[in-house]
Order: structure tokens, then C-alpha cells, then sequence
């Protein structure tokens, strides 16, 4: 979590930010084809990362998928690994070996990112059995997809979770796509949150695109299943750019520029500013200045995984085994 | 090494490769608290044809975890707890549920510890059943090793005498890496003097369970038992050859085979599974790059044919490798001649007595 005192509101809003710009300029520079993987762009999607993690201990555990760069940032992940990573460098999180889609840092409960869909949902299922056994009082959250209700493993988490009354919150980022196609195209029109309920687990479904929503919500579940019974949150959103890359898409043919438009103007980081602005917390110039110190931030992050080495392949040969 | 002696001994008592099991894994997870089972029926009354027999009255109830079934789902599940610092031990009744979980297995379990950079570890068993016989057909009997020793950063092993199967499964468990046993069903049954109390056998490579300069048999699981068969009439017929039990196919110590092979300068392997992308194409293929120039017959392997496992006792006539095919391809191999090798088949043929062949050949329950 960032450093911004006391107010959660301050933090988070910083927070926002930082991985906003963290990833503007990953976007940016993209095109210098020295970050030589696929990249998942969380832009337009912050608010969920930022709320729900703004909502755990630093003990907690955190699993996430292909499009982790905001959920690792916000479980207060390394940043200058995180970048060293994705330009395959020495310095990685896991020195060059997995790239933007295996992010991890577990000494900050950042467990793992597994790009198979839904196939980090039982690992973290059995991080909450584990902990569990070990009465160690950690939640794991376990961030999926619209996609991921598809699966079969995650109704096999989900029923096993709440058998065994699990520390586990299952938080769904509804963001209407997998790839180029629409959730109506693969569910049947019915609530997402009925498949939870039908597993009987408790759940809320708010606006993943308001910080306070999500905050609120993400509280009750932590706590709820710090009690020992899984929670699930349904967060709608909206992927600003391509499924993999940098770039808009919107001219393809998949979605439309109006569908776009209208999410768009839901930006959750302008939302919160705007409110923070509105009830006095943030003034006109702060956020000017918030934008530069964390821009500076950046840069050296950048600069930073610019300048890591590259691994040698001798060291490909490393920890096949423990 | 040589095979366990057969004699009795107050501190060795003859049982056999299942209950061995079952014993190796109760001494394992009371020395360790962290060890925890996962089982569909993990303690239903048959526990798992016994292999996990009262584990939970002694170490208590909430170790076992009764498996709804749901394998992918499950599996991943003992990773996650063992990336949290449990030591699960995954049961399952036959190879082909694990074929629903393979996402999980070849992925996560695998390469958690790789892609992490050493950050995690994945201290995982995941036991498998081998069913064989009593028209179990397509399903119900593959071994699948091939699978599984394909990708790097699992261990694979397969026991084949009970004592080390004890050892094997303690280290198994003990180990920080995921390790898939596969166990043959017909091994279980076999016996052998098995050491009381903890027993530890490291998983490093074949073991020598028949000595002889003739050739290099490399078997897996059963197939070293009828291994064995063949190799003790090829024996008594005045020709022995050299039996290596491979125990543990991932990693592969090929040193001991090769080594072998060097002296006798022939090579049998016999897989339980398909002969085709089997274990033995790849033993044969690494033996031939190291021991070219001093192969005396070109390396053969055996295993099983070119189609599923049929269930009628009709169709499985002749499907899988028997000690007296074994014989009758060694002494070819070595270059007998034909009424020698006939009357070593015969011989072989003979003890079995006219036994249907869908049921456990009495000879391969030991003791060994």
C-alpha cells in the first residue's frame, strides 16, 4: 500500500495513480521493444485492485491472472522488479522467468500470477485451507474473471471452499470480455452472483468503477471470511485498451466506440479525484503535484529495469528443482 | 545392490507392498505435522485398497481431507497448501483421474518452484494406481509415466518390492519438490521383509536387483518382477543377465545403466506403459548415444502394444510383456539358440499352471 498517511482516501486515490501511470508509460514505451512479453493493461480498471487490497492486512495473500500489474502494485508489490521483470532482466521479481504474466513479490502476500484462466483459483483456495489449519487469521483473495465463472475449477474452489469454510474472497472483475468476446456471447443472461449463491456463499455485486463501492464491499468480505466463510464480490468494470498490447481497439469490430465512450467517462481514477476534489480532501494543485512525484517514481522504475542486465542463459538451468 | 533377503527376521516382517506403503506413510507425517491427505474416500473403509488404513485414528481426523470430486480442482488446492507450507499427499484411485487434473499437475505444480526463481516450493505427493486385470480395460489401467516424466520439475518414481516402496514414499514425501508415484495395483499384493519403524530410501536412481554380464534389462514397477522371473530361469539355463529396477524414471540417473550396459553390451527395457514415446525409447536412445561403439545387439524395448487395453481376457491375450517374453527377447538377443530358448519359455510357461491371465501370477507375491 502507498504512503499517504492516515486517509485512506489520499492513499488510495495515490494509488490509483501510480499504477495508472505505471502503466501509461508501459503503453507508451512499448513500441521500443525492449519489454519483449505480452502485456495485459489494467488502465480503466484500478478501482477494484486498489479497493480491495486497500481492505486487507499486509499478511494477507493475494493470487492473480494474466492482467496482474495493478492487483501486484496494489498489494504494495515492488515496482522496480515488477518493470525489471517485464524488460526480462536479471532484477525481475523472478529474475526474467515468468514476465508481466507471472507477477509475484511473496514477501508482500503477492503469492502469484497464473495467465492459465481460472487456474490460479485453487491455489489460492488451498492457501486458505492452509491457513485455516494453521488458524493464522491471513485471507487469501483470489482475483478472476468474467471468463473464469466458465470454468470448472473455479465451481470446484468455490463448493470445497465453503465445505471447508475457507478465508478465501473470490473477487469476479466483470469487465464484459474475454478477448474480443462479449460475456453474452458465453453466459446465459442470469446474475453472475447466482453461481456463488448456488454454492452458497455470500456475495455483493457493486460498481467496480467507484473506490468507495468497492472499498466498502471489499471490507465486508475480508472480514466475513476472516471468520471462516468465503466471500465473493462482483465487480463490473471496463478494459480501456486491447485485450494483449498497448493499444485501442475499438475500430476492430468487437466492441463499439460508444460502448467504449460510455465506460470511459465511469474513469474510476477521475471519479475519485473529482469526489475527493468536491468534498475538500484533495486540492486543485495536489493532484498536479501527486501526478509529478509519482511520474519521477516511475521513471526510475523504468530506468532502473533499463539498466538491469539481462540473465545469462546458464541461469535458465536453475531451480528446475528444490 | 543386491535384493532383499527373503529370510524372516523379528524386525523384518514379510507384508507386503501396499500395507508398506500405508507404513511409510504414517511414520512420515508423524514425524511431521505438516503432512496432510487428500483422498476420494480418504477414509472410507476400503482407504484406498488400504494404503491409508487408520492413518487418520492416528494422526487425527482433520489431517485427512475427504476429496469432493473434483480432481483439477483439488490438486490445485494441495499446491496451494503446500505453497503455504503443508506437505499434502494426494491418493488417487487409478492414473486416469489425475488425466482431469493435468492442468494443475504440468503447470502449477511443476513449475511453481522454476518460475518463481526459488521463491516457492511445491512439497507435493501425488499417488496414482495402476489397475491391471479383472477387465478393467481402456481406462482403468494405464500407467501414463511417459506423461509425467516429460516435463521438467517433476519426480517421478515407481516402486516395485515393498520395503522399498516404504522408503521411497517417506522420501517422497519428505521431498521439496512434487513427486507423482505411480503403483502398479498387482505390486501392492507382492511382499518382502520390510524394516520396522522409519525407513528412508533416497530417490536417486535404479537400483541392481539381478546381476549378469549377458545383458542389461531396465524395468519399471511389475515389469521388474517378471523382469526378474526371466532373468532367474535365464540363470538356471547357465546365461545370467543383469536386472536394474529403475525406480525413479524423473529425474533419470541413466549412470547406473550405462555403466551396466558398458559391461554386458546389450539393452532390454520393458515399461508398463505404451512401448511407443515410452520410458524405454528414451533409456534406449540416451544408452545408444553414450554406449554406440560398444553395443553388441541393437537396444529393444518392450512394452505395451500399439492399441488401448481391452477388456475382454480374449482381446489382452498376449498384450502385455511376460517374464516368458522377456526370456525368449533376451536370449535372442544374446544369440542362443532356438531349442534353448524354447525350453526356457516352457519352463517359465510351466510354473504358471495353466493360470487365467487376468489374475496375479502367485510367483509375484514373494517374498522378495
Amino acid at each position: 500500500m502507498a504512503d499517504a498517511g492516515n486517509d485512506y482516501r489520499l492513499r488510495c486515490l495515490k494509488q490509483m495513480l501510480r499504477i495508472r501511470l505505471v502503466e501509461e508509460t508501459i503503453a507508451e514505451r512499448y513500441a521500443e521493444q525492449e519489454m519483449r512479453c505480452p502485456v495485459h493493461l489494467s488502465i480503466g480498471q484500478e478501482a477494484s485492485a486498489v479497493g480491495v487490497c486497500d481492505a486487507l492486512l499486509p499478511d494477507d495473500r493475494l493470487f492473480s491472472s494474466h492482467r496482474s500489474h495493478a492487483h501486484y502494485l496494489a498489494k504494495g508489490g515492488n515496482l522496480k522488479a515488477m518493470m525489471a521483470e517485464i524488460y526480462g532482466k536479471r532484477d525481475g521479481c523472478i529474475g526474467g522467468r515468468g514476465g508481466s504474466m507471472h507477477l509475484m513479490d511473496p514477501d508482500v502476500g503477492m503469492m502469484a500470477s497464473i495467465p492459465i484462466v481460472a487456474s490460479s483459483i485453487p491455489l489460492a483456495t488451498g492457501t486458505a485451507l492452509s491457513d485455516k489449519f494453521d488458524n493464522s487469521g491471513k485471507v487469501t483473495i483470489s482475483f478472476l474473471g468474467d471468463a473464469c465463472l466458465e470454468e470448472g475449477v473455479f465451481h470446484e474452489s468455490a463448493n470445497f471452499a465453503r465445505l471447508r469454510g475457507l478465508p478465501i474472497v473470490y473477487v469476479c472483475e466483470n469487465n464484459l470480455y474475454s478477448v474480443y468476446t462479449n460475456l453474452a456471447d458465453r453466459q446465459p443472461d442470469r446474475p453472475l452472483t447466482d453461481i456463488p449463491a448456488a454454492h452458497g456463499i455470500a456475495h455483493r455485486h457493486v460498481d467496480g468503477n467507484d473506490l468507495e463501492a468497492v472499498r466498502e464491499a471489499a471490507l465486508w468480505a475480508v472480514e466475513t471470511a476472516r471468520s471462516g466463510n468465503p466471500t465473493f464480490l462482483q465487480l463490473d468494470t471496463y478494459r480501456w485498451r486491447e485485450h494483449c498490447g498497448p493499444n485501442y481497439d475499438n475500430h476492430i469490430g468487437y466492441r463499439t466506440e460508444e460502448e467504449f465512450q460510455t465506460w470511459h467517462a465511469q474513469d474510476p481514477l477521475d471519479r475519485y479525484r473529482k469526489a475527493l476534489e468536491g468534498n475538500g480532501t484533495l486540492g486543485a494543485a495536489s493532484f498536479a503535484a501527486l501526478e509529478q512525484g509519482i511520474q519521477a517514481e516511475v521513471d526510475d522504475a523504468f530506468a532502473f529495469a533499463v539498466n538491469s542486465p539481462l540473465p545469462e542463459p546458464t541461469e535458465a538451468l536453475a531451480h528446475v528443482y528444490a | 545392490m543386491s535384493m532383499p533377503e527373503t529370510t524372516n527376521a523379528p524386525d523384518r516382517p514379510v507384508i507386503n507392498m501396499g500395507t508398506a506403503i500405508r507404513d511409510g506413510l504414517l511414520e512420515a507425517a508423524q514425524r511431521d505435522p505438516s503432512v496432510i491427505f487428500f483422498g476420494e474416500g480418504v477414509e472410507d473403509p476400503a482407504a484406498l485398497f488400504g494404503t491409508l488404513k487408520d492413518i487418520g485414528k492416528h494422526i487425527g481426523h482433520d489431517r485427512m481431507i475427504e476429496m469432493p470430486i473434483a480432481e483439477n480442482g483439488l490438486i490445485g488446492i494441495a499446491i496451494g497448501a503446500a505453497m503455504a507450507g503443508k506437505r499434502p499427499v494426494v491418493s488417487l484411485q487409478r492414473v486416469e483421474f489425475a488425466l482431469l487434473a493435468l492442468e494443475q499437475i504440468l503447470n502449477n505444480a511443476a513449475k511453481t518452484h522454476y518460475v518463481s526463481n526459488g521463491r516457492h516450493k511445491v512439497p507435493l505427493v501425488l499417488r496414482m494406481i495402476v489397475g491391471r486385470g479383472w477387465g478393467q480395460g481402456p481406462e482403468h489401467s494405464q500407467s501414463m509415466e511417459a506423461i509425467f516424466a516429460h516435463v521438467p520439475g517433476l519426480k517421478v518414481i515407481m516402486p516395485a518390492f515393498a520395503e522399498d516402496a516404504k522408503g521411497m514414499i517417506a522420501a517422497a514425501v519428505e521431498d521439496d519438490n512434487p513427486v507423482v508415484v505411480i503403483e502398479h495395483r498387482w505390486s501392492h499384493y507382492t511382499t518382502s521383509p520390510v524394516a520396522e519403524g522409519y525407513v528412508h530410501r533416497p530417490l536417486d536412481g535404479p537400483r541392481t536387483v539381478r546381476e549378469g554380464d549377458g545383458l542389461t534389462i531396465v524395468a519399471t514397477s511389475y515389469m521388474t518382477l517378471e523382469a526378474v522371473r526371466a532373468a532367474d530361469k535365464l540363470a538356471e539355463a547357465g546365461y545370467p543377465v543383469e536386472v536394474l529396477d529403475l525406480r525413479v524414471i524423473r529425474p533419470l540417473n541413466l549412470d547406473p545403466i550405462v555403466e551396466s550396459v558398458a559391461r554386458t553390451g546389450r539393452l532390454l527395457t520393458v515399461d508398463t506403459g505404451f512401448r511407443m514415446f515410452g520410458i524405454g525409447a528414451e533409456i534406449a536412445s540416451e544408452v545408444t548415444l553414450r554406449c554406440f561403439d560398444i553395443l553388441e545387439a541393437a537396444p529393444i524395448r518392450l512394452g505395451l502394444p500399439d492399441h488401448p487395453t481391452p477388456s475382454s481376457r480374449g482381446l489382452v491375450r498376449g498384450f502385455y510383456p511376460d517374464a516368458a517374453r522377456i526370456a525368449r527377447t533376451a536370449a535372442e538377443m544374446m544369440g542362443l539358440d532356438e531349442a534353448k530358448i524354447a525350453a526356457i519359455e516352457e519352463d517359465i510357461l510351466a510354473d504358471r499352471k495353466g493360470l487365467p491371465l487376468d489374475v496375479p501370477d502367485p510367483f509375484f507375491k514373494g517374498p522378495f
